[in-house]
């Protein structure tokens, strides 16, 4: 059925993060990503994919400050937001190879990972088009009477998509439930923000007069916190929020880059951002022993995912063109 | 019976379709005021909440529909000239379009776009007298072209409550058009089911959107001596391939006539088809617009750029002489 999205969900979001809660996250993300890289090595997923180690702390303070009935959308480096939404890792892990138990029944893959039923609107893989899907999102959501919140993620190569800028104006104008998460890696692929991002990422919001803050985007704590508070603004009606987290991205901006291996940064460089790490931010908050049950739990769960999908049915290609309409209008066959 | 012009049924399919289901909301350009009169008397019925004007942004209001349509309403889009296809055809194709299958079917997109006053219109030059459904046919995207009041009407109603994306192209060249018909028998149109508006047994004539008026009436001015039928698939994605193979089955010849251009357009598409697939006796002639045309403004260029009703005649003359022949 059209226009059929999460049901809405009487739990509120705790007022204050469960520490352990943000760290099974991260854990999960980190260990996630480095499962899927292995089935990327083995020649198990077709293409590859964007790899959001490093990034965890953004998509785990995000989704952990918003309800289970809020919206998002997410990008080509998806994976994270995914699961911190909630989307089952087995799923998402069969999606990515592939298959068709997958979340999308293998008809997605990696960039466009949806899961409506747990508010996941779709991992996008055009810079900065998801911005207006969410904004419309959070204005239908707004009057029909809910009070649904939508995070739309994207990265800092995003803000200079014309599309990003005009959603900004309509958003502010309309004073949508919206918060725009940017999510500053420093590279778009190999290009550096300060090359191709003139003036200010937050200034770009706050032109349109919507309020922007900069948040350290390595601390799970720090990125709820500021999520919370625009989470607030949104559910009181008084619109938007930008949120522009600092990150770094600890792999290759996509795994074919082992092979290519452009250089534009320092192998220095690297060693230096990835001596930050969210997984022993957040884990230095919680007990020692909390910490290697979640660690192992999360362990056992991926070892299932990962047999999941393995052991899920690729789809028939004669279904190839299934789903294309929602009245299963037939497309004609390309040769006879 | 009543005068119905088809401005006025595009009008009223929206007016209906907003009274119907309260989900319908109308987005776009200066639609309170309905500078095309397209949203006339709209804003008075149904209020602001449904019938918003857009800043000049058309990637984001169109992207801004998608979401809107997944959270349960149905937007209609109305563009103020058909080029601004271009800029939303990111939004509509890459997105709207492609999130049904991208999702394994959890969602679709019921987003009405429409055009009105597509293809050629006085002095408004290279920018702004486009005419693109091929593309939109090309890509897979639902697309109404509709030729009379009541087919307008009838089309741009089943846009609004299909589930998919649908773009409704309105031509120029029809939207004076004025009809006598009954409202009470007004009614949706399915989608991929042509009409025959001529019924002959020498030549098939397909005509796209205004262009049947044109073929309608050189098939009236040969009557006598070469008997045409005229054939309006109505939409032209999905086409009636069978409502076509029936005519070619009665005539056996096969003329087009299409107000696209020519290299990949619908009507390349078609003889292709009925090449491949349908009796035919006779070798099948196109008129299009030239490859890749871009209007010029002068008038007489702008004319001399698009199919007109020598060609047809010219055309349906030549293919009954290769069939007497061959
Ligand atoms: C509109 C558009 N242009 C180019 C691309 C190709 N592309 C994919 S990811 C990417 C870089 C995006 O950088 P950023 O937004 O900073 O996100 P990050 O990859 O750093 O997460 C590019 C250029 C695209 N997918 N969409």
């Amino acid at each position: 059925m059209p226009g059929s999205v999460a049901p809405a969900s009487a739990s509120a979001a705790s007022p204050s993060p469960d520490p352990a809660a943000l760290y099974r996250t991260v854990r999960l993300i980190r260990r996630f990503e480095e499962r899927a890289v292995e089935l990327v090595r083995a020649g198990e997923v077709f293409g590859g994919i964007h790899p959001y180690t490093g990034q965890e702390a953004i998509a785990a303070g995000t989704c952990g400050a918003l309800r289970a009935d809020d919206l998002i959308t997410s990008t080509h480096r998806g994976h994270g937001h995914v699961l911190a939404k909630g989307a089952d890792p087995a799923r998402m892990m069969a999606e990515i190879a592939g298959r068709a138990t997958g979340l999308n029944r293998g008809r997605g893959g990696s960039m466009h990972a949806a899961d409506f039923g747990v508010g996941i609107l779709g991992a996008n893989a055009i810079v900065g088009a998801a911005a207006p899907i969410a904004t419309g999102a959070a204005w239908a959501a707004r009057c029909a009477g809910s009070d649904r919140v939508v995070v739309t993620y994207f990265g800092d190569g995003a803000v200079s998509q014309g599309v990003v800028l005009e959603t900004f104006n309509m958003a502010a104008l309309w004073r949508a439930p919206v918060i725009f998460v940017c999510e500053n890696n420093g590279f778009a692929t190999t290009t550096r923000t300060q090359d191709a991002v003139a003036g200010s990422i937050t200034g770009r919001a706050e032109a349109f007069g919507i309020p922007a803050e900069r948040v350290w985007g390595m601390d799970p704590e720090a990125v709820y916190a500021a999520t919370a508070r625009a989470v607030a603004r949104a559910r009181s009606g008084e619109g938007p929020t930008l949120l522009e987290c600092e990150t770094y991205r600890y792999d290759a901006h996509h795994t074919w880059e082992h092979a290519a291996r452009p250089r534009y940064r320092t192998p220095e460089e690297v060693e230096l951002g990835r001596s930050v790490d969210p997984l022993d931010i957040q884990g230095a908050r919680i007990d020692a022993g909390v910490r290697a049950r979640i660690d192992a739990e999360v362990d056992v769960l991926l070892d299932e995912a990962v047999r999941f999908a393995l052991e899920s049915p690729r789809p028939d290609p004669a279904t190839a063109l299934d789903f294309l309409y929602a009245d299963g209008t037939t497309a004609r066959a390309g040769a006879l | 019976m009543t005068i119905l012009s088809y401005l006025k049924a595009l009008n009223r399919a929206v007016a209906d379709e907003m009274e119907r289901d309260p989900a319908v909301c109308v987005f776009g350009e200066d639609v309170r005021v309905a500078v095309t009169n397209v949203t006339a008397g709209l804003v008075k019925r149904f209020g602001e909440e449904r019938v918003l004007d857009m800043p000049i942004s058309e990637q984001a209001f169109t992207g801004i529909a998608t979401g809107a349509a997944m959270a349960g309403r149905r937007p209609l889009i109305e563009y103020q000239i058909p080029a601004l296809l271009f800029i939303a055809f990111e939004q509509i194709v890459n997105q709207a379009h492609k999130f049904s299958l991208m999702t394994g079917g959890q969602i679709s997109v019921p987003v009405t776009y429409l055009i009105p006053s597509s293809g050629s219109r006085d002095g408004w030059a290279g920018q702004h007298s486009d005419h693109p459904y091929s593309l939109f046919a090309h890509v897979g995207v639902k697309t109404a072209v509709p030729a009379t009041p009541a087919d307008a009407y009838g089309l741009l109603v089943t846009a609004i409550r299909d589930d998919d994306p649908v773009v409704v192209f309105a031509p120029a060249g029809a939207m004076g058009r004025r009809a006598d018909v009954d409202l009470a028998q007004l009614a949706p149109i399915p989608l991929g089911v042509g009409r025959i508006h001529r019924p002959g047994t020498d030549v098939t004539v397909v005509a796209i959107g205004h262009l049947v008026h044109d073929a309608l009436e050189v098939a009236e001015e040969l009557s006598g001596t070469i008997d045409v039928e005229v054939f309006d698939p109505r939409s032209v994605y999905p086409f009636d391939w069978q409502g076509l193979a029936a005519s070619l089955e009665r005539t056996g010849r096969l003329v087009v006539i299409d107000d696209s251009n020519r290299s990949c357009g619908i009507g390349g598409e078609i003889l292709a088809t009925a090449a491949e697939q349908m009796r035919l006796v006779a070798p099948p002639k196109r008129i299009t617009r030239p490859d890749g045309a871009v209007l010029p403004f002068a008038e007489g260029l702008d004319r001399a750029l698009q199919p007109t009703r020598e060609q047809l005649r010219h055309a349906i003359h030549g293919v009954m002489k290769a069939g007497a022949t061959g």
